[in-house]
């Protein structure tokens, strides 16, 4: 059981190191320039020179397969990495402090929740406007607070553990306290929030780049790629097939990732915002 | 329990005032003019100022915020700047459309979650164990946009059975629901069977056992229903994800729903309806929690002490 749970995590690390090197060396791997058009190619079904075929604009797919994987890898790691600092700074201070502002901090994070992320996501970039950056604006807004709850019932949890009240006996500041014995302690819940965090996010991009709200043309994006794809999907289908094939490679890696950590830490199911 | 559900509700009026809340400073987040965004710039001044002047953006933000809620409280979300009609009369067209569809791809994820999970759970290690958490797993893996086109190439494309969109007949409504379905039944599935399991390990499972009921009977008389609450809890926080599921998969499949317009409404900066757009569907998404609540409480009488 424990190697079976080592080989999820293995073979999530895999596929996400494989996007990682296809992100990274895009301009080394894609056999094209993802912006190239070849108009009379335009629709061409895939085909040994261009593996999968090409777009509306006669642009290889395979290239902006590769290319859009840079897109949702960026918005995945930024919008982890700025909910996390953040969720996990207003959770800490909230679990810590508690009275009125848990209360205060709780409520602002309830009052998010009463909206479905996505809905609210999409409702910001259409206010906002549409470009990748409100794309991340807006999924941060909405995913730092998972990360707050989970912070702070965590923290609350721990602060009533005999190191917590020893460290304060010895005269330890809340502060020291705070980040010196219990946030290292919240490593292992918070990873595997994030890795859930991440595959949310990624499919969130997409969604919000098919519905034609988040990256804009020509930036290669796999949701921009499925919106360019669905007028077409009666004649050509493979422009629809491939990128919806890598977003479901990459959320599959991750899930891997995240089921795998999960039972290894055996923390508890994570607050899954997105879907 | 009925003091129960009207507490329960009662709680739910702070939830949606501050979700009204965050839908009213939503138009304020326009960066730049909102007027102008609107109508663009090349609108002349006069058109601006009555603009301005009917959506009460000439008026002290706190004035506005009043005015906003007083008018939600009688029913009146504004008037659509395109159309011209009633935000609330846009509402109402559209709110059976979509709920047809949430409760028909709700359907279609408790018909193939709650079986499912039950059979894993059931014959742990076997092969329907095995394929019930690769469905899990792929099911939760595999967007509603890609599903959608996938489901629209094979059935309606390759078989010719069902109609590619719009709706109409039950054959219009068969794609998007299982398009919108497919992913809270691959949740619904992992939960039932995790839920059923631990269950199983249960000293009133024993004792049937013991006492010689059939596997199936314990199985579906006792291990279901009480593993059921957390399967229920789960249902209410993944239809919110169904709601605003509705606005990719109506945008697929051109089902004249809610999603629907909240897409148009963005498309067209037609602000007053995507507020309303994304009020209904937020309030939608409070009661349905309010919902699984009293079912969990229904469901299992030690939790109406404490309440939801």
């Amino acid at each position: 059981m424990r190697l079976g749970r080592s080989k999820r995590v293995e073979l999530g690390f895999a596929l996400l190191a494989c996007l990682t090197v296809l992100a990274a060396g895009a301009a080394w791997l894609a056999p094209y320039d993802p912006t190239r058009q070849e108009l009379a190619a335009a629709l061409s079904a895939p085909a040994p020179n261009h593996p999968m075929g090409q777009d509306t604009l006669g642009r290889d797919i395979l290239s902006r397969v590769i290319y859009g994987t840079r897109v949702s890898l960026a918005v995945g790691l930024t919008t982890v990495i700025i909910s996390l600092a953040i969720g996990g700074t207003v959770g800490a201070v909230a679990g810590y402090a508690g009275g009125w502002v848990d209360d205060l901090l709780m409520r602002a994070v309830d009052a998010l929740l009463a909206f479905p992320g996505l809905l609210l996501a999409i409702a910001l970039t259409g206010v906002l406007g549409p470009s990748l950056h409100n794309v991340i604006l807006a999924l941060c807004l909405i995913g730092w607070t998972g990360y707050a709850r989970l912070t702070r019932g965590e923290v609350r949890r721990l602060r009533e553990r005999e190191f917590v009240e020893a460290a304060q006996a010895l005269g330890a500041p809340g502060r020291r306290i705070l980040l010196h014995h219990l946030v290292p302690l919240l490593g292992a819940p918070l990873l595997v929030q994030a890795t859930f965090g991440m595959a949310g996010a990624i499919v969130a991009e997409a969604s919000l780049s098919f519905l034609g709200l988040g990256t804009q043309p020509p930036t290669p994006s796999w949701g921009a790629m499925l919106n360019d794809g669905r007028p077409f999907v009666l004649i050509a289908p493979h422009l629809t097939i491939f990128p919806g094939l890598a977003i479901m490679v990459t959320i599959l890696g991750l899930n891997f990732l995240g089921d795998g950590l999960r039972d290894r830490f055996d923390v508890r199911p994570p607050i899954d915002l997105w879907r | 329990m009925l003091r129960l559900a009207l507490r329960r509700l009662l709680l739910t009026v702070p939830t949606v005032l501050a979700a009204a809340t965050l839908v009213f400073l939503l138009i304020h987040l326009v960066p730049g003019d909102p007027v102008e965004i609107m109508l663009g710039e090349s609108a002349r001044a006069v058109d601006k100022e009555v603009l301005r002047h009917s959506l009460g953006l000439d008026r002290p933000l706190a004035r506005q915020y009043g005015a906003f809620l007083g008018g939600l409280a009688v029913g009146d979300a504004g008037r659509s700047l395109v159309t011209g009609e009633p935000v609330a009369t846009l509402l109402t067209q559209r709110i059976p459309a979509t709920a047809e569809l949430t409760l028909s791809a709700l359907a279609v994820a408790l018909v193939v979650a709650l079986p499912l999970g039950l059979l894993a759970a059931a014959r742990p290690g076997t092969w329907v164990d095995r394929g019930s958490v690769g469905f899990a797993l792929l099911g939760v893996s595999i967007p509603s946009f890609w599903l959608g086109p996938l489901l629209i190439i094979l059935f309606a494309i390759e078989l010719g059975w069902l109609p590619v969109s719009g709706r109409g007949t039950p054959s219009h409504l068969v794609l998007p629901a299982l398009t919108l379905g497919l992913g809270m039944a691959a949740i619904l599935t992992r939960m039932t069977r995790a839920s059923v399991l631990e269950c199983m390990g249960d000293d009133y499972i024993r004792t049937a056992r013991a006492k010689g009921v059939s596997r199936w009977h314990i199985l579906g008389r006792h291990a279901l229903v009480n593993a059921l609450p957390p399967v229920v809890t789960i249902i209410g926080l993944q239809f919110g994800a169904l709601l605003a599921g509705t606005v990719i998969t109506e945008t697929i499949f051109a089902w004249p729903g809610l999603g629907r317009l909240t897409i148009d409404a963005i498309n067209q900066r037609d602000y007053p309806v995507l507020q309303g757009c994304i009020l209904v569907i937020a309030v939608g998404f409070v009661l349905a929690s309010a919902c699984t609540d009293l079912v969990n409480a229904w469901l299992d009488p030690r939790t109406r002490r404490t309440g939801p």
